[in-house]
């Protein structure tokens, strides 16, 4: 049974539009006057923050207060981690205050699997992020935003996202985003294509099941949606590209770009953005920017998630499927 | 939650048949009229799924009887259940309340069957959130009896005595094909209904 959501590769293509489809329904209760849901009263959410993190935490805690659960932020700054506490007994005190789930963002990729996988807690993990390998909510709410553009929030419902072409342009190597993207997209039918500096593209990446640009021009064209990333320089210990001023000028986003996508096209960003690297503020300012869009539609998606999760005896999607090697 | 919509294998007999629910609906329609002296400020909320095909016709029958526009809509109350820790979480379907809202409205709750009232009672609960009408009612197209909780229908298609051994399904055509209610017997691995 899936207790967790751990990776986006775990989720089938009827689980992804099962989530999808209830995010739809979530994002109802936004415009009403009582913004709150009695689902998930007497639940308990921790949000276990070992890496600093504005939206997402916020974003999770907004969908976890929205649905009625009780919510304990935990950062690992000013916590007894600082003293030194490991993972597992972190774990196990939040098991003793009674945590029906705990969503966690760590530096280590793969500390949700291993949290989930342990025995230390009874609840659902949701990862948040872990190092570079996955950040599952955020490659559904860009699905979400994709699937509400371009086939619409009446006409999606029920749909994926079978034969339209999205890129995803930038820091490809350290981006657990772009990972937790790839499978999920494709999962839903969509082609994705990968744009980055040679030296920003992970070893291993012929086998993700996407193709490999290293002109944004030349996929500008023909794509539906353009995903930029930011440029992850706290992850920078080399030197991966020789100038930013190279970078942006050929891996950047303006708006002469921009007039090259389809009239339909959308641009997203993950955010934070920087304004005048990867994304000018001409393109960041349009109407054809998603990013406040992604914002709203995260907290959505996570309401969805923490629902199918928590919300009943059992978990609403299907049984993992098994593991590969590859998203271990 | 008795619409279940397995095929009719076992031997389900139509206690209504699709005349009989027009009929019905018909008198339910008069009755809203004239219980609410005209239904000015009526708006009828059905309760997926077949609740909500109840409505949109109850709004055609109310148009045909006053000529004017009924405002009708959906009430998912999947979010409200008091069972929802017994059974894996379920897909939730569609609230659609009308433009004009419901605050100081007369709501007609539409539903299939009223059985428990567990339902009702999440209905309620849901459309508290949602405003303050001036006062609900509840309109069913079958009531089975077995109340679980201090509720009762304002308007009654056809009152239906049942054992708790019984099961009450009904057909409407636009889910199922053909308009019928039809009265079975549990068979004895009683089928998950959803």
């Amino acid at each position: 049974m899936k207790r967790h959501l751990i990776s986006a590769a775990d989720l089938t293509r009827d689980d992804a539009v099962l989530i999808l489809d209830t995010a739809e329904e979530m994002a109802r209760v936004a415009d009403r006057p009582i913004k709150k849901l009695p689902t998930l009263r007497g639940r308990t959410v921790v949000n276990l923050f070992f890496e600093d993190s504005t939206r997402t935490r916020i974003s999770f805690e907004a969908a976890a207060k929205r649905l009625s659960a009780d919510v304990i932020n935990f950062s690992a700054k000013g916590s007894s981690v600082s003293k030194g506490e490991s993972l597992k007994d972190t774990a196990l005190t939040l098991e003793a205050m009674g945590a029906d789930a705990v969503v966690i963002r760590h530096g280590a990729s793969g500390a949700p699997y291993r949290l989930a996988t342990s025995g230390w807690i009874d609840g659902a993990v949701v990862n948040a992020g872990d190092g570079t390998h996955e950040h599952p909510t955020q490659a559904l709410l860009d699905a979400f935003t994709v699937r509400r553009r371009l086939v619409g929030p009446e006409a999606g419902l029920g749909r994926d996202l079978e034969g339209r072409r999205i890129t995803i342009v930038g820091d490809i190597l350290h981006s657990r985003v772009a990972r937790s993207n790839v499978h999920l997209l494709t999962t839903l039918g969509a082609h994705v294509t990968l744009v980055a500096p040679p030296t920003l593209v992970p070893v291993g990446v012929e086998q993700w099941p996407c193709d490999v640009s290293y002109s944004l021009d030349d996929v500008l064209a023909t794509s539906d949606a353009v995903m930029m990333l930011r440029v992850q320089r706290e992850r920078m210990n080399a030197a991966y590209f020789p100038t930013e001023r190279e970078y942006s000028r050929r891996y950047g986003l303006d708006g002469e770009r921009m007039a090259k996508m389809p009239e339909h096209a959308v641009v997203m960003h993950p955010g934070p953005m920087v304004r005048g690297m990867e994304i000018t503020a001409e393109v960041a300012d349009s109407d054809r920017c998603t990013v406040v869009e992604q914002v709203a539609n995260g907290v959505s998606i996570r309401m969805a998630v923490l629902y199918l999760l928590l919300g009943g005896a059992d978990t609403a999607l299907s049984a993992a499927p098994a593991r590969t090697e590859e998203n271990k | 939650m008795d619409a279940q919509h397995d095929d009719t294998g076992n031997a389900a007999r139509p206690v209504l048949e699709a005349p009989d629910i027009a009929r019905v609906l018909t008198r339910i329609a008069h009755e809203i009229v004239e219980r609410a002296k005209g239904a000015d400020d009526v708006v009828l909320l059905g309760i997926p799924t077949r609740g909500v095909f109840l409505a949109r016709r109850l709004a055609d029958k109310l148009e045909q009887i006053t000529g004017r526009k009924t405002p009708v809509g959906s009430l998912d109350i999947t979010m409200y259940r008091d069972d929802l820790r017994l059974r894996p979480a379920r897909a939730l379907a569609r609230t659609e309340i009308p433009g004009e809202g419901i605050e100081g409205s007369l709501v007609v709750l539409v539903d299939d069957v009223l059985f428990s009232g567990r339902t009702i009672r999440a209905a309620l609960d849901a459309l508290g959130d949602i405003g303050r009408p001036r006062a609900v009612q509840l309109a069913v197209l079958v009531d089975r009896g077995h109340r679980e909780l201090p509720i009762r229908a304002d308007y009654v298609g056809k009152n239906l005595p049942t054992s708790l051994r019984e099961t009450v399904k009904v057909q409407l055509a636009e889910e199922d094909g053909r308009d019928a209610v039809l009265l079975g017997v549990k068979q004895a691995a009683p089928a998950d209904p959803r």
